[in-house]
C-alpha cells in the first residue's frame, strides 16, 4: 500500500460551499486538520462553524467542493455507500451542542448505543464494563450511570455526551462548544479532559468554541472563520500578528486580552 | 500491518505467559473475547465456558510486545487478566502503558440501569403508583379547570388581556380544517345506519321507520360522539403534543417570566375554541349523517328526497336538536381540557409527551362517553324521549 503525501491529514476540505436559499453560508472553505492535532475553530455568529461541522460529518450536503477524512473522499457519489466511507464513520465521534443524549435510556445505556448498532455480536458483559470504565474516564461519577438524562445537570449532561461519543474509540473527536453554558472552573475541567483524552488516546479534536480560555489552553491551532472562507490558521501568536480587524478584535479585545493574562499567568506558575 | 487482535498462552518452567500481537482495538477485535473467555482469560461468568480442565488457572505474565495498536476496549481487556490473576506486564510501547495506566485509575463499578425489586413488589408498586397518578390526575384536573375559571374572571375583569386573535386562529383549526373529514366521516355513517336499518326493518315492511332511525340517532346521539371523538383524535391530541413541547423547550417558562400567563394565552384560546367549535361541528355532523341517510333511501328504498325531508321533520324533535347541541360544548370543554391538562404536565423527555398525548386522547373520549351515558339517563328523565 503506497502511504498518500497527505498521510498526517486527517481532514481535508477544499473549496466547499454551502448555501441555504440565497443565503451563501461558505463560499470555498480550504482547511487541513492534522493527524493529532486540537484545532480550534472560531468565527462570529452565524459565520457557519456547525454547519462547517455538520458538513464534514455528513450532515449538510455542501453545494460544492471536497472533503476528506482520513484519505477517503466523504462526498462523492459513493460516499453513502461505498464501505471505506461507512467505516470512517464509525471512527469519529460527535459531541453536539447540547449533549443529545437519547432521553428514554440511561446514561450508561445511551454510551451503549453505537456498540450494540456496530458490534452487535460484543459480549453483553463486556459492554456493560466498557460503559462502566467510560463513566469513569470522562471523570463523571459512578452514581451518574443509571441515571437518565433529565436528572443531570448541564455538565454532566456534556460529560455523558462526550463518553458517548468516545463509545467506539474514535480516532477523531467533533465537539461543538463543549464549554457553553459551563461555570469557569467546570470549563476548565472539561478542557483538562479533552487535553488528557488526546494524549492518551491519541485523538484528533475538531472543537468549536467562543470560549478564549479554551482557545489558549487546548488548542495547538486556531482556524478563523470570516467573510464566508477560513481567513487564517495558525497559532494564537502568530494569527495576532495577522492584519485581519476581525481577528485584531477578537484576540485583543478585552476578554481576548484577560485570557491571554491569565494563560500567561498560570504558564509562570507552571514554570 | 494491519493484523486483527490474536493471542497464544504457553505455560512452561512454572510461568505462564499469555502474549498478545495485532491492533488490539474494537474494530480488530474479532473472537479475541469469546476465545480468551474459553481459556478462563476473565472470570466473569466463567463457569459457564467449558470444561475445568481446559481453564488456565495462573497467568503470570502478560506480554505485549508484539502489539501494535491498543484502544481503550484492548486496554480494559488487558487490564482485566492483570486485575484478575494479579499478572504483570512487559513489553508494550509506551503509549499502551499510559492507557492502561488511564483504564486502571477508571476501573469503577457503575450500574448500567437503576436498581429494580423484585416481581411481585415492582407489580404492586406498579399498581400503587399507577392508582395514585390516576387520583392525581383527576384531582389535577379538577385544579387545571378551576385555574382556567379563574383565569376567565380575571379576564373579565379586565378584557383588554383577552386574545381575541389567538382565539381566532385557534377556531380555524379545531373548526374550519375539521369540517371536511368529519362531514365525510358523518355522511358515512347515515349511509351505515341507513343501510343496516333498512335491512332489519324490511323484515317487518316497516322501511319507512329507516328515516326515524337515522334522523333521531344522528341528531340526538351518533353527529355529536363522533365529533367529539374526531375532535379529540385531531385537537385534544394536537393540544398536548404543542403544550408538551413548548414545556420541554422552556417556552412556556419563558412565557411565565415576561408576565404572560401561559393560562390566558395558549390554554384559554385552545379550551374555548374546543368549547365553542363542538357544538357547531356536532349539529353539522348531524346534518352530514341525515343527507347520508336521504342519499341512501334515494337510491337504496326509492323514497324520493323531499319525502324523506318532510318525514324528518314529522319525526325528530326539536328537542333531539337541543339534546346535541347542550351536551357538544360539554364535550368539548372536556376535550380541550384534558389535551391542555395533559400537555401541561410534560416534564422530563419526548417519550413523556408521546404518553401525555396518548392520555390526552384516550382520557378525553372516555370522558366523553361516560358523560354522554348521564346525559342520556338525565334527558329521558326530563321527559325528551
Amino acid at each position: 500500500m503506497i502511504i498518500p503525501e497527505d498521510h498526517d491529514v486527517a481532514i481535508k476540505v477544499r473549496g466547499v460551499v454551502n448555501a441555504f436559499g440565497d443565503q451563501v453560508v461558505h463560499d470555498g472553505i480550504d482547511l487541513d486538520v492534522k493527524r493529532g492535532e486540537i484545532i480550534g475553530v472560531v468565527g462570529g455568529s452565524g459565520t457557519g462553524k456547525s454547519v462547517l461541522m455538520r458538513s464534514i460529518i455528513g450532515l449538510q450536503k455542501p453545494q460544492a467542493g471536497e472533503i476528506e477524512v482520513f484519505g477517503q473522499d466523504m462526498l462523492g457519489e459513493e460516499a453513502e455507500t461505498d464501505p471505506d466511507a461507512l467505516d470512517i464513520r464509525r471512527r469519529w465521534g460527535v459531541l453536539f451542542q447540547g449533549g443529545a443524549l437519547f432521553s428514554t435510556l440511561t446514561v450508561a445505556e445511551n454510551i451503549q448505543v453505537p456498540l450494540r448498532e456496530f458490534y452487535p455480536g460484543l459480549d453483553p458483559a463486556l459492554r456493560d464494563e466498557i460503559a462502566s470504565y467510560k463513566v469513569t474516564l470522562v471523570s463523571l461519577p459512578v452514581e451518574a450511570g443509571p441515571k437518565y438524562p433529565a436528572e443531570l445537570s448541564g455538565g454532566m449532561r456534556k460529560r455523558a455526551g462526550l463518553a458517548r461519543a468516545l463509545a467506539l474509540d474514535p480516532a477523531l473527536l467533533f465537539l461543538d462548544e463543549p464549554t457553553a453554558g459551563l461555570d469557569p472552573i467546570g470549563a476548565a475541567a472539561f478542557d483538562t479532559l479533552i487535553l488528557k483524552l488526546r494524549d492518551t488516546l491519541g485523538l484528533t479534536v475538531f472543537l468549536i468554541t467562543h470560549d478564549l480560555d479554551s482557545l489558549y489552553a487546548i488548542c495547538d491551532r486556531v482556524a478563523v472563520l470570516a467573510d464566508k472562507k477560513i481567513v487564517a490558521v495558525g497559532s494564537i501568536d502568530e494569527l495576532m500578528k495577522l492584519d485581519q480587524p476581525w481577528i485584531q478584535e477578537y484576540f485583543n479585545g478585552p476578554r481576548g486580552r484577560a485570557a491571554i493574562d491569565t494563560s500567561r499567568r498560570s504558564g509562570q506558575e507552571q514554570a | 500491518m494491519n493484523r486483527g487482535a490474536d493471542f497464544t498462552y504457553d505455560s512452561n518452567d512454572g510461568e505462564s505467559v499469555i502474549r498478545f500481537s495485532g491492533r488490539m482495538t474494537l474494530a480488530r477485535m474479532g473472537d479475541l473475547p469469546q476465545r480468551l473467555a474459553e481459556i478462563g482469560g476473565y472470570d466473569e461468568g466463567a463457569d459457564q465456558h467449558g470444561d475445568d480442565a481446559d481453564r488456565v488457572s495462573r497467568i503470570d505474565r502478560i506480554d505485549l510486545t508484539d502489539v501494535e495498536r491498543v484502544d481503550t476496549v484492548g486496554a480494559w481487556i488487558i487490564y482485566r487478566i492483570k486485575r484478575d490473576y494479579r499478572a504483570t506486564i512487559d513489553g508494550g510501547k509506551p503509549e499502551v502503558c499510559k492507557l492502561l495506566g488511564e483504564i486502571e485509575k477508571a476501573d469503577k463499578k457503575v450500574r448500567i440501569r437503576p436498581d429494580r425489586s423484585s416481581t411481585l413488589l415492582e407489580m404492586l408498586g406498579t399498581v400503587g403508583k399507577a392508582s395514585k397518578v390516576a387520583f392525581q390526575s383527576l384531582i389535577g384536573m379538577v385544579g387545571f379547570f378551576g385555574a382556567m375559571v379563574a383565569a376567565i374572571g380575571g379576564l373579565i375583569r379586565n378584557p383588554r388581556r383577552f386574545r381575541l386573535n389567538a382565539v381566532v386562529q385557534r377556531f380555524e383549526v379545531v373548526g374550519v380544517n375539521a369540517l371536511g373529514i368529519i362531514g365525510l366521516m358523518s355522511f358515512l355513517i347515515g349511509i351505515v345506519i341507513a343501510q343496516q336499518g333498512a335491512t332489519q326493518l324490511e323484515q317487518f315492511g316497516m322501511e319507512m321507520f329507516t328515516i326515524n332511525l337515522v334522523g333521531r340517532s344522528a341528531m340526538r346521539e351518533l353527529g355529536v360522539l363522533m365529533t367529539a371523538i374526531m375532535v379529540a383524535g385531531r385537537s385534544g391530541s394536537a393540544f398536548a403534543a404543542q403544550l408538551g413541547t413548548m414545556k420541554l423547550t422552556e417556552e412556556i417558562d419563558a412565557m411565565r417570566t415576561i408576565g404572560v400567563s401561559p393560562m390566558e394565552a395558549l390554554v384559554l384560546p385552545r379550551v374555548l375554541a374546543a368549547t365553542i367549535m363542538m357544538p357547531l361541528l356536532g349539529f353539522y355532523a348531524g346534518v352530514a349523517a341525515v343527507l347520508g341517510g336521504m342519499m341512501f333511501v334515494w337510491i337504496g328504498l326509492e323514497i324520493p328526497p323531499i319525502t324523506y325531508l318532510q318525514r324528518i321533520r314529522e319525526v325528530v324533535p326539536m328537542t333531539d336538536v337541543w339534546i346535541g347541541l347542550i351536551k357538544a360544548p360539554v364535550f368539548g370543554l372536556i376535550i380541550g381540557l384534558t389535551g391542555c391538562y395533559q400537555g401541561m404536565q410534560v416534564e422530563a423527555n419526548a417519550e413523556e409527551v408521546g404518553l401525555r398525548t396518548t392520555s390526552a386522547v384516550v382520557q378525553g373520549i372516555f370522558m366523553v362517553i361516560v358523560l354522554d351515558a348521564i346525559f342520556a339517563v338525565f334527558f329521558t328523565g326530563l321527559g325528551w324521549k
